[in-house]
């Protein structure tokens, strides 16, 4: 009973924590939309309708430079991971046509992230739903102040916010990662992403590093799915072009 | 027409969104795909992590973001709590930036 009791008011803070976070950047979308000279509708649209961080930042600058159709089109391809994104979460959002249709407008890849961090199915639900509504409610609100307060919400790198994201989905994803084949799919579909950045348009590095699935077809000598324990020799090819993230991501 | 950009964005965006839940639940996938999904998440995250914290408009994010990543990296690997991961690297990003470390 205890423990439950922890982890439910652990999660809490989590979500408090990501929710804090969500303001200040949301704060900063908003101010920034206001300072393009963009109408004030605009980040409130926004924040309700795409609810996504980086397509509303990149469609914003894109707007104003006078780009309208390279905002629609970028933004699209930077969302476009919300397909696999769903895929994964589906078991969690259920077959009711209300869940579906709220719990997929509340997708994020802090919700995803959260979720799939759990591994029992009811608190994978829970989890879904308290985080997902807690980050919309936060961006809202965030988005709010921003238009509010203008220029006085500062830069979101002063206080580091560029750093904390990236830090929050690696804690996120770490458990997932003490799992050998996931690790591996993980670190060199991330590798692969960060090389291929920059040559390729916003998005689709992000998307390219589903190629790291392709490591776990790599010939293995025995048994073909989830075998117990390999000899380290096995899969050389794949361990080595996943080496250079160990650094970046997870050591 | 900035009303039409938007709607546009938001509708593809959700399009996407509610495509997987559905798909998901259609395509009555194998064990051993369904297994694979998760991964393919992770494989996402980790992919959007680190692209976050190393590059910045497809060059190098310079010094302070990646190593405030790092050090948050680090904590949660020691199984620190998500709030002092989050907040770590916040700190050592700003801290740095302050000290003028771009």
């Amino acid at each position: 009973m205890r423990t439950v009791g922890r982890t439910e008011s652990s999660l809490l803070r989590d979500a408090a924590a990501i929710a804090a976070a969500m303001i200040a950047v949301g704060a900063s979308f908003g101010a920034i939309a206001v300072a393009y000279g963009l109408p004030t509708w605009v980040p409130f649209l926004m924040s309700t309708v795409v609810f996504a961080g980086g397509a509303q930042f990149l469609a914003v600058g894109l707007i104003a430079a006078g780009n309208p159709i390279a905002a629609v089109l970028a933004g699209l391809l930077l969302n476009a991971r919300h397909l696999p994104f769903g895929l994964a979460v589906s078991p969690t959002i259920g077959t009711r046509w209300r869940d579906r249709l709220i719990g997929s407008h509340l997708m994020t890849d802090e919700v995803v992230a959260f979720t799939l961090r759990e591994r029992d199915p009811v608190r994978r639900r829970r989890t879904y739903w308290l985080i997902g509504v807690t980050l919309f409610t936060s961006w809202n609100a965030g988005t709010t102040l921003g238009v509010l307060l203008g220029g006085a919400t500062g830069d979101p790198a002063t206080l580091g916010l560029d750093a904390a994201f990236p830090a929050g989905l690696i804690a996120l994803i770490l458990p997932s990662l003490r799992d050998r084949d996931t690790r591996l799919v993980a670190l060199s579909g991330a590798a692969l992403a960060v090389l291929l950045t920059p040559v390729l348009p916003a998005g689709l590095p992000v998307l390219s590093a589903l190629l790291g699935l392709f490591v776990l077809f790599v010939p293995r000598r025995r048994k073909p799915a989830a075998p117990p324990r390999r000899e380290s020799g096995d899969a050389a090819p794949a361990a080595d072009s996943a080496a250079p993230t160990v650094k970046e991501a997870s050591c | 027409m900035l009303i039409a950009v938007i709607l546009t964005l938001g509708v593809g965006t959700y399009t996407m969104r509610l495509a997987g839940v559905l798909l998901g639940d259609r395509l009555d996938l194998s064990g051993n795909l369904q297994r694979l999904l998760p991964t393919a998440a992770a494989a996402l995250l980790a992919a959007l992590a680190t692209t976050a914290a190393v590059t910045e408009d497809a060059g190098f994010a310079g010094i302070a973001r990646p190593a405030g990543v790092l050090v948050g990296a680090v904590l949660a690997w020691r199984r620190m709590p998500f709030v002092v991961v989050v907040v770590a690297a916040a700190v050592t990003a700003a801290l740095l930036r302050m000290a003028g470390v771009a």
